[in-house]
């Protein structure tokens, strides 16, 4: 997670992702945001988001993301 | 013929009953899309209006169309807005623009209100319903001049003051004429848009629909988070033909989306604002066969002024060219002593440029100039601040910037217009915005008390979404040059190179 969190402050370093939810949403994430977020999380956790799971439901939060990267990461 | 409304009233004669325009809530046909602008138009009439500029503030929909074209109707230019533009900038188009009439639903009118908007409202549930006086379009419609603005759209000012670019009705016209030429376009193509409709981007749709009868979604913002539901959107309404700005097309192929689904319709792919990462490009040529369209033109020469059609492989670190002007447009490269150059800066002659900057000379005059090689009779050129060349087979090349305009996310962004949006707030004392165009940043350095999470909470609703930054950076002092300007280098170190 913490991992994560290091990820996601990079990107936006004054929102707390700790407590924020609906990133995309409330605009905390812009949509294009997302592109360099999915790319440096691939780099770092080494897995593929699918497509499929790129929507605001997988962004609500740093948690919903962290769940999501971790089920990925089971599959392989 | 003097305006696009002509267009229109021909389509709802030729296909009255085909779709026109859709949104999510609904569509309309040409036949009652024309009905529509027509009620708004004679709402507007009745109340007064009087070839005046005349504020659309909707959610992005076909109605907002609609009270776009209904205020053209009247003889008014339309001034389009939305909400997510933030309350600094409506209020400063408000003060600009002074309105006396507004068109909007219960929630808009009241942010209006909020904005410093004190003239009439005319609500567009009533305006829909308003029966149609032909007498009186009919007088209003004779009063319009092809040189008349048409509409007047806000772009990014370097003082902080947004800039209304008013464009005219001969300008929609030829770029009309030419866009759907180079677009190739029939009543058989379905639009799938992604632009704002506060922009001039959106004209490339709108016009295409009524010049030549084809149709178009407005694609929901939200699926520009949701690659995956946008490739099923665009094939579900067999989109055929996209315009969009460059991360809206990266966000497709650069998150896998490919290798799960691809958009089956598509015949004309066309992009712009920004460069097109050639990895990319490369992915949507792999999986989608179709025409990759570059298209390059500042708001002030009405959509787009140059195109270049993908007819050769490019290897990572070439320039995609913006080509070659539409017919009727003549780019000039000018250097410094104003003198034709290789390279230089990019102007602009034609019918497409606009009057200029509302209410204001003192910028109007700046960016819109007399053509220096022609001094013997008075014909103005635009400036655009791009620098530009002509590579060895005469195609044009975008170098850069000459200022501190930076394109980001789409849109065009003076970094003085977050700085003095900044400056505005209570315990800011100075502020320099960075970009950093290679991971596409935006960051604010200050000085002053307040703190950096207190900064960006006042900046959300405050400034457009786009233009709010990633990063803020408090420090002591803003770092200076010997001449005692700001040091934008530095501060781009300290934003962008230090941790």
């Amino acid at each position: 997670m913490e991992a994560l969190l290091e990820i996601l402050s990079e990107l936006h370093p004054d929102a707390d992702f700790q407590t924020a939810d609906r990133l995309v949403e409330s605009g905390v994430l812009g949509s294009f945001d997302i592109v360099m977020l999915v790319t440096r999380i691939e780099e770092e956790f080494d897995v593929v988001i699918p497509a499929r799971l790129i929507t605001p439901e997988t962004f609500r939060s740093a948690k919903t993301l962290y769940e999501t990267i971790l089920s990925l990461s089971e599959e392989d | 013929m003097k305006t696009i409304l002509e267009y229109l009233d021909l389509q709802s004669m030729l296909r009255p009953e085909k779709t026109a325009f859709s949104d999510e809530t609904g569509s309309r046909t040409f036949s009652e899309f024309k009905c529509a602008a027509e009620r708004i138009g004679s709402a507007l009439l009745h109340a007064g209006a009087d070839r005046e500029p005349v504020v659309v503030l909707l959610p992005r929909s076909v109605r907002m169309l609609s009270a776009m074209l209904g205020a053209m109707r009247a003889g008014c230019p339309y001034v389009p807005l939305d909400a997510e533009l933030g309350n600094l900038r409506l209020t400063a188009i408000f003060e600009q623009v002074r309105p006396r009439f507004l068109i909007a639903e219960e929630s808009t009118e009241a942010l209006a209100r909020s904005c410093g908007f004190a003239g009439e409202t005319i609500r567009i549930e009533d305006a829909e319903r308003t029966e149609t006086d032909l007498c009186a379009l009919a007088d209003a419609y004779r009063r319009i001049l092809d040189t008349d603005p048409a509409y007047i759209v806000f772009t990014s000012g370097s003082t902080g003051a947004p800039k209304g670019v008013i464009g005219k009705h001969s300008a929609m016209l030829d770029y009309a004429e030419q866009l759907t030429g180079v677009l190739r376009v029939t009543d058989a193509d379905v639009f799938g848009m992604q632009a704002p409709l506060y922009v001039d981007a959106c004209l490339k749709e709108i016009l295409s629909v009524l010049r030549c009868g084809a149709s178009l979604w407005i694609i929901p913002k939200r699926l520009f988070s949701a690659p995956m539901q946008l490739v099923q959107f665009l094939n579900e309404h067999a989109i055929t033909t996209v315009c969009w700005v460059v991360p809206a097309l990266t966000l497709i192929s650069a998150l896998h989306t490919f290798r799960e689904t691809v958009p089956k319709t598509l015949k004309t792919v066309a992009f712009g604002s920004e460069v097109f990462p050639i990895r990319q490009l490369h992915l949507w040529q792999q999986y989608v066969p179709a025409r990759y369209i570059n298209l390059y033109g500042p708001t002030e020469c009405t959509g787009m002024s140059c195109w270049y059609e993908i007819d050769r492989g490019f290897s990572e670190g070439d320039r995609i060219p913006i080509g070659r002007p539409f017919d009727n447009t003549e780019i000039m490269l000018l250097d410094e002593a104003n003198r034709p150059a290789d390279e230089g800066e990019i102007c602009i002659r034609g019918v497409s440029l606009c009057h200029g900057y509302w209410n204001d000379p003192e910028r109007t005059a700046k960016a819109f100039v007399q053509n220096p090689l022609r001094p013997e009779y008075p014909e103005r050129i635009y400036r655009t601040g791009d620098l530009g060349r002509r590579n060895a087979r005469g195609e044009l090349e975008f170098l850069g910037r000459i200022d501190n305009q930076i394109k980001h996310m789409g849109h065009r962004i003076e970094l003085g217009e977050l700085e003095a949006a900044a400056e505005k707030i209570e315990g800011v004392g100075t502020a320099c915005a960075s970009f950093d165009p290679e991971r596409k940043r935006l960051a604010l350095a200050y000085t002053g008390e307040i703190e950096k999470a207190a900064l960006t909470a006042a900046l959300r609703g405050f400034v457009p979404e786009y233009l709010l930054p990633s990063k803020t950076l408090r420090l002591d002092a803003m770092p200076l040059t010997p001449n005692g300007k700001t040091d934008r280098r530095a501060v781009y170190a300290l934003c962008f190179l230090k941790r």
